[in-house]
């Protein structure tokens, strides 16, 4: 009775359909895993390229002008057009979307890397100088750590943003969950395409839950001083963090 | 290089601007759907904004303000489209971009606008009420020009936003600019697909360019100041007592 029922549904073309899941299980977690493979290497490589620029940025107002200024031009490029910008020079392959979705989280991170620097109280620079650290101790053991806050926000953005645009690589068949998705669009199969939707979604929040979680191992003394009053205060901050970094799912 | 030449080649060839499916017919639709789409986003985000802003529902406001553009980011523009498509909204024509743009319009604007609202400065808020100001008066003569870098910023991000998703739009089969791109990939026409690509990008760039500047040229705090700078003129305390307080909002 179930198997006949569960049959019906491939057949009647249901949006949900279980025995979907069964047949195709496997397709479904080969796509899940390109998926997170290209999100991964693209914000890892960007992350990398992200603090040199950033330290470049702080150090030289020319450069940050400059920095800022390319970052934010290349975030206003629709998703689509990057890709085609990008396929003269890697062809059909999964390097152009990588390169790409680098290219979009790091407009995200050097911003965030630079706010998260810029923030770092001066009582505290001039309190570790005092007591003799160089500049690379400075930076590594008093101004990234207290960056930190900052730069967990900008990789989370830039990580649920990377998850969602890499469905649009599809159009050179790297795509990840996008792949199944174009794919069963013209044929209908509503129950490919709602399942991959729904998994890319939950891909999305999944890392974003993540990385709070690391954010929250990391930077244990924004929550013990917490009171309510601060909370609140973060959220506001969280909400004015919003506005900045809004577009970039298309 | 080759690219480069072979897609200027393509935009420099009349016949591909003109005729059914040229140029001139995608810039058109693209247009059409974006400030269309544009418009509705607006006169939906931007009442309801004003009013979660300026009314008692703050804590409800600010949940949503922060909520719906993280989901606005984790769910991909692309696999809405699809979804839409092949839905039975899918056979009304633009329906479908049409439902898929205004959602993806809607939050950049509802989020600037109420925070804009509702972090208005609270001094100039209670000043306004104590000069006897009805809840209309308040939030049309106070909070919104003080809310306006905001409101433009959510334009800009929204107009930036709805071009890029008007572009992905050819992915699910609709009209606009993005079509150039996409039948370039069909043919492995590497030229079109530049070319495609160069124009999606101009546009983008250039509805910014344009938004930033009419930004710039109608905020109504960069009008020619009738009053010294705020450092230059002597604390408060020590004005006359009968000055009216300052109420230079527009």
């Amino acid at each position: 009775m179930s198997a006949a029922t569960a049959q019906s549904c491939l057949a009647a073309n249901d949006w949900i359909c279980g025995e979907y899941l069964r047949s195709r299980s496997e397709e479904l977690t080969e796509a899940t895993v390109d998926h997170v493979v290209i999100t991964v290497t693209s914000v890892g490589i960007a992350v990398l390229l992200a603090f040199p620029l950033a330290l470049l940025a702080r150090r030289w107002r020319l450069a940050s002008a400059g920095i800022l200024g390319a970052t934010t031009v290349l975030y206003t490029i629709p998703t689509l057009a990057m890709y085609a910008l990008l396929l003269p020079v890697f062809g059909i392959s999964v390097s152009l979307v990588i390169c790409g979705l680098v290219l979009y989280s790091l407009t995200i991170l050097v911003r965030n890397v630079l706010t998260g620097l810029r923030s770092v109280p001066a009582e505290a620079r001039e309190a570790a100088v005092g007591l003799g650290y160089g500049r690379t101790r400075l930076l590594f053991t008093v101004e990234l750590p207290l960056a930190l806050p900052a730069l967990m926000a900008g990789l989370r953005i830039a990580t649920v943003s990377a998850v969602s645009l890499t469905t649009v690589g599809a159009i050179v068949d790297n795509g990840g969950l996008g792949n199944l998705i174009y794919a069963a669009m013209d044929s209908y199969f509503k129950a490919q395409v709602l399942t991959a939707s729904v998994l890319c979604v939950l891909l999305a929040i999944a890392a974003d839950l993540l990385l709070l979680g690391l954010q929250r191992l990391l930077t244990p003394w924004t929550r013990a001083a917490g009171g309510g009053r601060r909370a609140r205060r973060a959220a506001g901050a969280e909400a004015r963090d919003a506005v900045l970094d809004q577009r970039a799912t298309a | 290089m080759n690219a480069i030449v072979d897609a200027w080649a393509w935009l420099t060839t009349a016949d591909h601007w003109s005729g059914r499916g040229g140029v001139w017919q995608r810039l058109a639709e693209h247009l059409q759907l974006t400030g269309l789409c544009l418009l509705i986003s607006a006169a939906v985000a931007l009442p309801l904004a004003a009013w979660l802003g300026h009314g008692g529902g703050r804590r409800l406001g600010g949940a949503l303000a922060i909520n719906i553009s993280n989901a606005g980011r984790a769910v991909p523009t692309f696999a809405v489209l699809v979804l839409l498509t092949i839905s039975p909204v899918g056979e009304h024509g633009d329906a479908p971009t049409i439902i898929a743009l205004v959602l993806f319009g809607v939050p950049p604007l509802l989020t600037n606008a109420y925070v804009g609202v509702a972090e208005a400065d609270r001094d100039v808020v209670e000043a306004a009420r104590g000069m006897g100001m009805s809840p209309f008066q308040l939030l049309f003569r106070v909070e919104l020009p003080l809310a306006y870098p905001l409101l433009m910023t959510g334009l800009r991000t929204a107009a930036v936003q709805l071009v890029a998703t008007a572009s992905l739009a050819a992915l699910a089969g609709g009209g606009g600019l993005g079509r150039v791109i996409t039948a370039g990939f069909d043919t492995n026409n590497t030229a079109q697909v530049f070319a495609g690509a160069v124009l999606v990008a101009g546009l983008a760039l250039l509805v910014e360019g344009a938004l930033a500047l009419l930004q710039r040229l109608t905020d109504p705090h960069r009008r020619p100041n009738r009053r010294a700078p705020d450092d230059e003129r002597p604390p408060a305390s020590h004005r006359p007592a009968t000055t009216t307080p300052e109420m230079e909002t527009t």
